[in-house]
């Protein structure tokens, strides 16, 4: 069945090669991509339910035997994860139906867009190092692709940021993968996982790891490497902002989680505690940083870091519990986040205005896109029972029972300034009279105010449900958290179960 | 043989970085050019540098014979190569667009996307989306 892994990846990237061919006929460019968008979701539907009835899926690609092809794998987590990404990918097509309307720029967004989903779900799925080297450098050019369409000066100011930081990451992750290439002789990450352990050099092994914290690091803009998210993700269309907040950051996240259970586990002392001081400082400061702006976006932007900062608080503490807490973390948050982006598009296109200062008279004029607000934001501070309560609870819980307090409470207090950055958009944007110098919006048809706001209610549905129900969720975090604790299964499943055999019977050039 | 590329290594890494550093886009670019030509040459030694042919499988066996040189790291090298030098292109376009546009190489006083807040108010403009 290994069409099935295969298809989540290159179904978008052929939908994106086919919209570049249909540049000229916009409706028929949309369609393409509406239903690819369309059977992405049902291949991601098909993939989770697959997995949670057999286990870990395995496809062999071009049949070449395991440690030596690529191997792509869908576990628990990276099944869930390419679930949630075809949700995403499906509302932010929706919403640029309406949100992007100039010609010229409509033209530009369904390609990349589409192949950014096939390599984000490409480095969800992969099961080789190098292989995910790849989709980085895919992903990183899509992103691009959409990060400065438009041209205006303070995109292609961000830009600079984005590809300036994000190429130092992809060239380290470059040369972390050369290093341990070196000492184990192999790509495939369940084969690493065995090889890792006969490496004598245990020292090497942790500088490499660190070198691989730098590299995901920076990708999941966690402290202090953070500093090009802030400079670039207001700046471009608000569909493309949702999309990249919602996933991007995520997948170095991913990747974090993917190797510091199955790689690089010699020294957990070490390289754990170095994750557990970035948790701490990347929620203090990404809460901080947003307490500190005006725009809606840029505070958005702040809060994605200080969220990154709970999820890595998961890994590093480096229990069952804490890892299904980070896994359930990232689940809910990327729904979230991505339609937090989505609401401050949707205010700023509705009434004119993205600055609290200039906003005002969203709750008397817009009451639904208000209580639409509501849902993501107090979710986001962690209030009961939205999604994001049953989040943190689970961090926390986990960092209590570890006895590591001081983290616990500065998990706390982070909540609580989040709170008081939700609640100053609140009072501020919503509730605050309208400013008499705002000018009014144009106005707007009412299918494209549907457009607009159909993802935002289907979002925040999500939100709503797994906040009433964490029941499912939990089941399937739970489930991924404990095959990431105890990676047996998974080697088992890429390699077969003749898996010691086969130490020996690679090329082997350890040294 | 090992020793002398791990010095090259070195010494283009702490050049490449030196470039990266300086205030000025194009030394940049020109920096990140040569720091994903280190990672190459990083991956190529850490293959092992002792291989005297070319692995080709002789007739009638399944491996190459001992000392043949390992032919993955320079897979990979190609690969990334490939992938550096497209997104070298990108990055040379996108840094003279940003010239053009900004009219300045200097990153520190590209202020578009994060406009100086001097004194309570924002100079520039920074809202995104419609425009």
């Amino acid at each position: 069945m290994s069409w099935l892994l295969a298809s989540a990846i290159v179904l978008p990237l052929a939908s994106g090669v086919v919209g570049l061919s249909l540049r000229p006929r916009r409706a028929v460019q949309q369609c393409v991509s509406l239903l690819a968008a369309i059977g992405h979701l049902g291949i991601a539907i098909a993939l989770l339910v697959k997995v949670w009835r057999e286990g870990i899926l395995v496809a062999q690609v071009g049949e070449w035997p395991a440690p030596f092809g690529i191997t792509l794998v869908a576990d628990h987590l990276s099944s869930a994860m390419v679930l949630i990404t075809a949700v995403l990918g499906m509302a932010t097509i929706v919403y640029a139906l309406c949100d992007i309307d100039e010609n010229a720029l409509v033209k530009d967004f369904h390609p990349p867009l589409q192949a950014l989903i096939g390599a984000v779900c490409g480095a969800f799925l992969t099961g080789d190092i190098f292989n995910l080297y790849v989709w980085y450098e895919v992903m990183l050019i899509a992103s691009l692709a959409l990060l400065i369409s438009g041209g205006r000066k303070a995109q292609l100011d961000g830009a600079v940021r984005y590809a300036a930081l994000s190429l130092v990451a992809t060239t380290m992750l470059l040369s972390g993968i050369g290093l341990l290439y070196g000492m184990t002789g192999t790509l495939n990450m369940a084969d690493l996982h065995l090889r890792v352990q006969q490496v004598e050099n245990q020292g090497l092994l942790s500088v490499v790891a660190i070198l691989f914290v730098f590299a995901f690091g920076i990708k999941a803009a966690v402290f202090p490497l953070f500093f090009w998210l802030p400079a670039s993700y207001h700046t471009p269309k608000v569909a493309v902002s949702a999309i990249f907040a919602g996933l991007l950051t995520k997948v170095g996240v991913y990747s974090m989680i993917r190797v510091f259970t199955l790689i690089f586990t010699h020294d957990v002392g070490y390289t754990h505690g170095i994750l557990l001081w970035t948790a701490g400082l990347t929620m203090v400061t990404g809460v901080l940083g947003a307490a500190s702006h005006n725009e809606l976006r840029r505070i958005l932007s702040f809060h994605i870091i200080s969220q990154i900062g709970y999820m890595v608080l998961g890994l590093a503490l480096f229990t069952p519990l804490a890892l299904v807490g980070a896994v359930f973390y990232i689940l809910h948050h990327i729904i979230v986040k991505a339609n937090l982006f989505f609401v401050a598009g949707a205010t700023e296109r509705l009434s004119g205005s993205s600055d609290l200062k200039t906003l005002g008279g969203v709750y008397r004029e817009q009451p639904l896109l208000a209580a639409l607000f509501f849902v993501p934001a107090f979710s986001l501070a962690g209030f009961p029972p939205l999604s994001g309560f049953w989040a943190k609870l689970l961090v926390i819980k986990a960092s209590l029972a570890s006895q590591q307090y001081w983290i616990a409470a500065v998990a706390l207090g982070v909540g609580l300034l989040t709170l008081y950055s939700m609640t100053k958009i609140w009072v501020n944007g919503f509730w605050k009279a309208r400013p008499a110098s705002a000018e009014e919006p144009p106005p707007l048809t009412r299918p494209n105010r549907l457009l607009l706001l159909s993802p935002i209610i289907c979002l925040a549905a999500i939100t709503l449900a797994i906040g009433l129900w964490p029941g499912p969720l939990y089941d399937l975090a739970e489930r991924a958290g404990h095959e990431l604790m105890d990676p047996s299964k998974y080697v088992e499943a890429v390699l077969g179960p003749s898996q010691t055999a086969s130490i020996d019977a690679g090329t082997g050039v350890a040294k | 043989m090992e020793t002398v590329v791990a010095v090259l290594v070195g010494v283009l890494m702490a050049s490449s970085v030196y470039l990266m550093l300086r205030r000025n886009l194009v030394r940049f670019v020109l920096g990140l050019a040569l720091i994903s030509h280190t990672a190459n040459l990083l991956i190529f030694s850490s293959g092992g540098l002792h291989g005297t042919f070319p692995p080709l499988v002789p007739p009638g066996e399944l491996v190459p014979g001992d000392g043949a040189a390992n032919a993955l790291p320079q897979a990979l090298i190609l690969t990334a190569i490939v992938i550096s030098f497209s997104v070298f292109a990108f990055l040379l376009v996108l840094a003279f667009r940003t010239y053009q546009r900004l009219e300045t190489a200097d990153p520190d006083s590209m202020r578009s996307a994060e406009p100086v807040i001097a004194a309570g108010r924002i100079d520039g403009s920074a809202s995104g989306g419609r425009q």
